[in-house]
């Protein structure tokens, strides 16, 4: 019996030990205005306070915190990725990620349980070994693994050549783990919150208001607060949001689906993806399978869910697991990825003075919150882009400059 | 210990067969018509799972598979509903999370220690000091789950069907079956789907149809319409978009578009919240219900009942008729309405049950603590304890709404009837009977015959329209059925073992809407999807933070309703593998397979362990005799009409107004962001007329581009995908000409009058054929593209023509490597998803004279700035260790590129590939690093390919 138990059920719960201070009223103007309040708005919140010592700072919240693509992503963490510039940047959120739980005060129950990206033909043994060289290139554990030893790191997988496409290899990253995604928001605005940040829910951004090219305040649906600086952290509804300021994003919103079985006893220790079939799938602490497949084929601003997903999907799966067919679906929902031509996020200045943004998470927002929240507070803070997110600037679509990730994106799109 | 009543009741069961069936290694016999559960709870078996958390004993609560403490394991299949599975002779059950036995579970020590787990305690503790979260996760793993995945499990047989209905009813209780009716008498086609294997829902139970004469009557009413359909057993598990429902029935999904739904799916009960609310032996007066009158089962000897309204003496009159005594009914109401005459028993008014007693063992009830309620709904401290091994409770109810919730619909609370009401219904969306609050079965009748005839309406049929009915008091329910009790285990959601205290510390601690509160709790997480917990929450939550019970809300619902399996959705896998004509032909030559896009192709031939002799043997047949390579999945596509050249022109970076009909021209395309994304030859065959060629894995969206952006341009061709259509090979190599000559004896196929990137139509081995001179393998040949269902006749008589010239078919495998020598490049292999023309070096194939093509104005502006990467070719010595694909070329550890191709070439005697390098690097003779897997690395020396013939003599033969 942890010792942390034992004196919660004797002493009982104290107002320093809730998870969240609420404000009263919003105030008529404050430093920094975040508009978002999900895991990576309520991340740079946290940071603004913490590293900065900027507390003036209101979050403004549409819905509840961490409601958004917080809530609905499928928990999964990895710095597997293409170009040094994605492995570099992912490799410091699963740094922060691993001494998160401590930092946060919160059991994000940050589980490694290593990352399988299968592959079934021989462009995608291709990628893998290119994303392998580059991620060890950078000291990032990864490995290509052919059929063979692959059949004995995962034996539950079906190995059979009389598939549809057999599997050939995977690129097997130690290092790739699930948490608990709403406790990194509920960690990262609880503890903005006791440094005096203000998390206002159920307000929405309606207006941004521009003079001489410089934000100068946002119009809410409970009033107008002047504001120094903006940041936007509204994955999902990114273009929209950023349209109130007069900036067009390059970005295209389609809904992700995922789904959930009921609780079984663990036998799936590590996570696996399959590009090809468009599965991923993972073991939560609580039994839950959780499983996710490519985006849905069309553009939409709406989170409802599917049949369609769901058989596709299961029909992959079998395909890998086929002693799946008896465990049963608990849940299905949606989130909106906000998808960027190259596969990467954008973070960073945007035509508009003052005006940040951090934006374009399409599949791949949950595992940066910890490293876009302290960069782009470092962003806001000093007016300096850090080197570590420069190459994620909105310019680059226009220079030309891409960051292509789309051959380590888990599922196809 | 048998508990069977008397007929009539138990009218599912059928006692001349008996089934015998085990559960935790215990045989036990039941009859046909049981399930599971009624079978158990039949020989005294009360203990049928236990809980989540902390390993309570839990039995029958809905007795209608809509709770999650029957789950149990039924051989390979986990969490199955023990209160709706039947039960087969010879079935194996088993109890789930358990160490041990149900009845006997070691891990039920956990249950002492739940005061020290509060909702989200996980969250607090384990992970400090660093490290100790590895040495819990192992223990927290350990107990975590219910069901067990047995990894044997076969595939089993699923599968699925399309149905059409217009008016398709959920629920066919009288609401649903009125509903129904009515509708088909309008002249709808209907579909009435019930979850049950009977119809008439509540009426097949309750009390109100004593001789059975009212469900006769809807039975007889429902076989009056030729065009009402009826689906039993059957659950509709979702609503999509545009009334697609998802039907599971066996193991069977059926996919139901339906032009209006009526949903009459009912209510769940509530239950009553009190200390040990959750212990076998305390259920819902409907459970009791079911157990008489559907299974014949008596629920109990001695009961208490807890009620809110007239429901509650309705089932106390059953279960006395049943020969249970009823030791006392508490009704919640200060002053209620007098009893039905004939109770005798004893009532008392304003009280309510404030713990129930376990009896010896602990695992059933024991007796139950009755206290008196004050004016303001508190519990005195006085208490009246009863004798009983049976609470039943009728305290109020929440629609069973998750369908209409889908839709879009809200639940709103209604402050009158005590409970929730559906609210913004779409327009073909219905809602008949107690799901919106309408109880007492004249006015369910009324209502879904009021529902069925506005679907009617809906989809433009004559129906009458009418207004709502009144509800009857039946549905009475209590406003505060919740009594906490100072000692806990007061549950308020069974699967997830939480307590009232969890929903107010979960508040205490700042999760301030009913959204956080159902994620750091977890209340409604469970595989019931908060039926039974969604209304004590919201009431604990308006409480506890000052707001109206609709203030706190319900959280929103989802997809599946009810358990769906992932067999059900997978149904029999369709993955369709497309076979090109020639495929037995490959076969029958030992061709060893590998997936290409949706076709299969010949790696190359031979067995796995003479891989690399017989990929060397055909690339030296075709550089020094005839190669004959299958390219019908090669897509071709046929643009025709008078604005093909101009179509071709806007559409591929080349240029292609001016090419000569019988020429044919390399084609690259690229899309908006000016990134290479296909490849292949166009071939002019009339001045309307231009045949297609792109990659295997690109023809269809190559062809889905056309279209989109001739829906855009307007120009006047005609697009057909026609890659099916043909079959096409590909002959190469010194002796090819001599071959084709044999058998295509009325084409000329002189270098003047078939040159090198000519085309011709003509007869090949009397075939009607597309005669096409390229070269990808860098030899004299020809793609011959047939009509399809000639493939295997022209491969006989090129196989045949060829035998004397030593022809020999070669795979995929022998074409990369022929290709690699003559420095052609593979889209998507030496090219990436941001590879302009100009650094894979394919600038030459892009036009700068012509105004417009897709893609241009951004290699324009690529084209403006100093290049970043560029493709080169590279050497090494042959006994150097041969790099592999995808190796990086590093310079003072800075990635500066990456191997694309690489291969031994056995002709050049040297290795040979393609790289990504820094534009600085791609200077001819540079020495360049390339990283190998282990580390090492190795220098190759960059060349200007292509590595085999230069000059192009020996494709211009």
């Amino acid at each position: 019996m942890p010792l942390a138990l034992l004196k919660r059920a004797l002493l009982g719960s104290r107002v320093k030990d809730r998870q969240f201070i609420w404000p009263g009223d919003l105030k008529k103007s404050y430093d920094v205005v975040i508009i978002g309040g999900g895991g990576h708005g309520l991340a740079a919140a946290y940071y603004l306070a913490k590293n900065h010592g900027i507390t003036d700072v209101a979050v403004l919240e549409r819905g509840y915190v961490g409601g958004g693509n917080t809530a609905r992503n499928t928990a999964i963490i990895r710095s597997n990725y293409l170009t040094p510039e994605g492995v570099r940047f992912y490799d410091e959120s699963v740094r922060l990620f691993q001494d998160l739980s401590f930092e946060l005060d919160i059991n994000l129950m940050y589980s490694q349980r290593g990352h399988c990206t299968l592959a079934h033909t021989d462009a995608a043994i291709r990628t893998m070994r290119w994303r392998a060289e580059v991620n060890k290139h950078l000291g990032v554990n990864s490995e290509l693994v052919l059929r063979d030893d692959l059949a004995k790191q995962v034996p539950l997988l079906d190995m059979s050549e009389d598939v549809r496409l057999p599997i050939l290899g995977a690129l097997f990253h130690p290092p790739g783990s699930i948490a608990r995604h709403d406790a990194v928001a509920w960690g990262y605005g609880g503890l903005a919150s006791h440094r005096g940040v203000e998390i206002h829910q159920r307000t929405e951004v309606t207006g941004i208001e521009v003079e001489d090219g410089k934000v100068t305040a946002v119009q809410t649906n409970r009033g107008r607060v002047a504001c120094g600086r903006v940041l936007q952290a509204v994955a999902g509804n990114s273009s929209e949001v950023a349209r109130m300021a007069g900036i067009r994003l390059p970005i295209t919103s389609i809904p992700l689906q995922a789904c959930v079985s009921q609780p079984l006893k663990p036998f799936l220790d590590p996570i696996i993806v399959s590009g090809s079939l468009h599965v991923y799938v993972s073991q939560t602490p609580r039994g839950e399978l959780v499983m996710g497949g490519s985006t849905d084929p069309y553009p939409l601003y709406q989170t409802r869910s599917t049949l369609e997903f769901k058989e596709e999907l299961m029909m992959h799966l079998l395909e890998l697991f086929p002693f799946l067919s008896e465990v049963k679906l608990l849940r299905q929902w949606a989130g909106t990825a906000d998808m960027t031509p190259d596969f990467s996020p954008v973070m960073g200045e945007t035509p508009i003075r003052n005006y940040y943004i951090d934006a374009g998470w399409g599949t791949w927002g949950f595992k940066a919150t910890p490293v876009s929240g302290k960069r782009m507070a470092e962003t806001v803070a000093t007016g300096k882009v850090p080197d570590l997110i420069e190459g994620f600037r909105l310019s680059r679509f226009t220079e030309f400059d891409l960051v292509g990730e789309k051959g380590a994106a888990s599922v196809g799109h | 210990m048998s508990t069977r009543l008397p007929e009539p009741a138990g009218r599912l069961i059928d006692r001349t067969r008996t089934v015998a069936f085990t559960f935790d290694g215990r045989s036990y016999e039941g009859f046909e018509g049981d399930t599971i559960a009624s079978a158990l709870y039949a020989n005294g078996v009360r203990v049928l799972s236990r809980s989540f958390k902390y390993h309570r004993p839990r039995g029958v609560f809905t007795m209608a598979g809509r709770d999650a403490n029957t789950l149990v394991q039924v051989g390979p299949e986990p969490s199955v509903l023990a209160d709706r599975r039947p039960i087969t002779s010879g079935l194996a059950v088993t109890a789930q999370n358990v160490f041990g036995r149900a009845e006997r579970d070691f891990g039920a020590a956990l249950d002492k220690l739940g005061r020290f787990m509060p909702a989200g305690f996980y969250y607090k503790a384990f992970f400090k000091p660093k490290g100790s979260w590895a040495y819990w996760e192992r223990v927290l793993r350990r107990m975590a789950g219910l069901g067990t995945v047995d990894v044997h499990t076969p595939h089993g047989p699923f599968d699925k069907q399309y149905l059409f209905a217009d008016v398709a009813v959920i629920g066919a209780g009288p609401a649903g079956i009125a509903a129904a009716v009515a509708a088909a008498k309008a002249g709808a086609e209907v579909l009435l789907i019930d979850e049950n294997p009977y119809l008439g829902g509540a009426l097949a139970w309750g009390r109100e149809d004593p001789d059975g004469s009212r469900l006769r009557a809807l039975e007889a009413s429902v076989a009056a319409y030729p065009t009402l359909s009826v689906m039993t057993d059957t659950v509709c598990n979702g609503w999509f978009e545009d009334n697609w429902l998802a039907l599971i029935r066996e193991n069977r999904l059926s996919k139901l578009r339906a032009r209006a739904v009526v949903m009459a799916a009912g209510c769940d009960g509530q239950p009553a919240v009190f200390r040990n609310n959750d212990l076998p032996g305390v259920m819902l007066g409907s459970a009791a219900q079911r157990l008489i009158r559907l299974y014949g089962v008596k629920p109990g000897s001695r009961a208490v009942i807890v009620t809110s309204g007239a429901e509650g003496y309705e089932v106390a009159l059953d279960l006395r008729d049943a020969g249970v005594e009823i030791a006392c009914l508490a009704d919640l109401r200060q002053d209620p309405p007098a009893a039905p005459g004939d109770t005798h028993f004893p009532v008392i008014a304003g009280a309510a049950v404030r713990a129930a007693v376990p009896g010896r063992g602990g695992a059933g009830v024991g007796g139950a603590e009755v206290a008196r309620l004050s004016a303001d709904g508190r519990l005195g401290t006085s208490i009246d304890r009863f004798a009983c091994d049976l609470i039943v409770t009728t305290v109020g109810h929440h629609p069973a709404a998750q369908l209409l919730c889908q839709t879009g619909a809200r639940l709103r609370y209604d402050d009158d009837a005590q409970m929730f009401r559906v609210a913004g219904l779409p327009e073909t969306v219905f809602a008949a009977g107690s799901v919106d609050g309408i109880f007492g079965l004249e006015s369910t009748i009324a209502d879904g015959t009021r529902a069925g005839s506005a679907a009617a309406a809906a989809i433009g049929l004559d129906a009458k329209s009418s207004e709502r009915p009144q509800s009857a008091p039946a549905g009475e329910g209590a406003p505060w059925p919740i009594f906490p009790h100072a000692e806990g285990k007061d549950f308020i959601d069974f699967d997830e073992d939480l307590q009232v205290k969890d929903i107010l510390s979960s508040y205490a601690e700042g999760y301030d809407g009913i959204e956080l509160v159902k994620r750091f709790s977890t209340v409604g997480m469970g595989p019931s999807q908060g039926r039974h917990s969604a209304l004590t929450a919201a009431r604990i939550l308006s409480r506890a933070a000052g707001t109206t019970v609709d203030g706190a809300g319900v959280t929103t619902v989802r997809p599946p309703v009810g358990p769906e399996k992932i067999g059900h959705l997978a149904g029999r896998a369709f993955q369709p593998v497309r076979l090109t004509a020639m495929h037995h032909r490959h076969v029958a030559l030992a061709a060893r397979m590998m997936p290409a896009g949706a076709w299969m192709r010949p790696a190359y031939y031979g067995t796995p362990g003479d891989r690399d002799a017989a990929i060397h043997a055909e690339v030296m047949a075709v550089r020094e005799n005839v190669g004959l390579i299958d390219v019908s999945t090669l897509g071709g596509i046929d643009i025709r009409g008078p604005e093909a050249a101009e179509f071709m022109n806007r559409f591929y970076t080349f240029a292609y107004l001016k090419q000569p009909v019988g020429r044919a021209r390399y084609v690259l395309a690229t899309d908006i962001g000016g990134v290479i994304i296909d490849d292949g030859v166009a071939c002019r065959f009339g001045d309307e007329h231009f045949y297609v060629t792109t990659t295997t894995s690109t023809s269809d969206s190559v062809y889905r581009q056309m279209l989109w952006y001739n829906a855009q341009w307007r120009l006047k061709v005609d697009i057909a995908n026609v890659t099916a259509a043909y079959a096409a090979v590909n002959i190469a190599g010194p002796k090819s000409r001599d071959v084709l000559a044999a058998i295509a004896a009325d084409v000329d196929l002189s270098a003047d009058a078939c040159p090198y990137m000519g085309v011709r139509e003509g007869l090949v081995a009397g075939l009607p054929a597309r005669l096409l001179r390229v070269g990808f393998v860098g030899e004299l040949g020809y793609e011959i593209h047939v009509p399809a269902s000639c493939g295997e006749a022209l491969w006989d008589a090129l196989m045949e023509a060829g035998a004397a010239h030593g022809i020999r078919p070669f795979g995929v495998e022998a074409q990369r490597l022929l290709r690699l020598e003559k420095g052609h490049i593979i889209i998507g292999q030496d090219t990436d998803g941001l590879t302009f023309p100009d650094e894979a070096g394919m600038g030459w194939a892009v036009s700068v004279k012509k105004p417009y093509f897709v893609g241009a104005r951004s290699v324009a502006i690529q084209r403006a700035r100093p290049p970043q990467r560029l493709l080169v070719g590279f050497e090494m010595a042959k006994d150097d260790p041969l790099p592999e694909e995808c190796h990086l070329v590093v310079r003072d550890d800075t990635i500066t590129g990456r191997v694309t191709s690489v291969a031994l070439s056995p002709v050049l005697g040297k290795i040979v590939g393609l790289a990504y390098v820094a534009p600085d690097q791609a200077e001819e003779g540079t020495a360049i690093s390339i990283k190998l897997t282990d580390g090492r690395l190795v220098t190759a020396r960059v060349v200007k390919p292509p590595f085999y013939d230069p000059e192009g003599d020996r494709q211009a033969l």
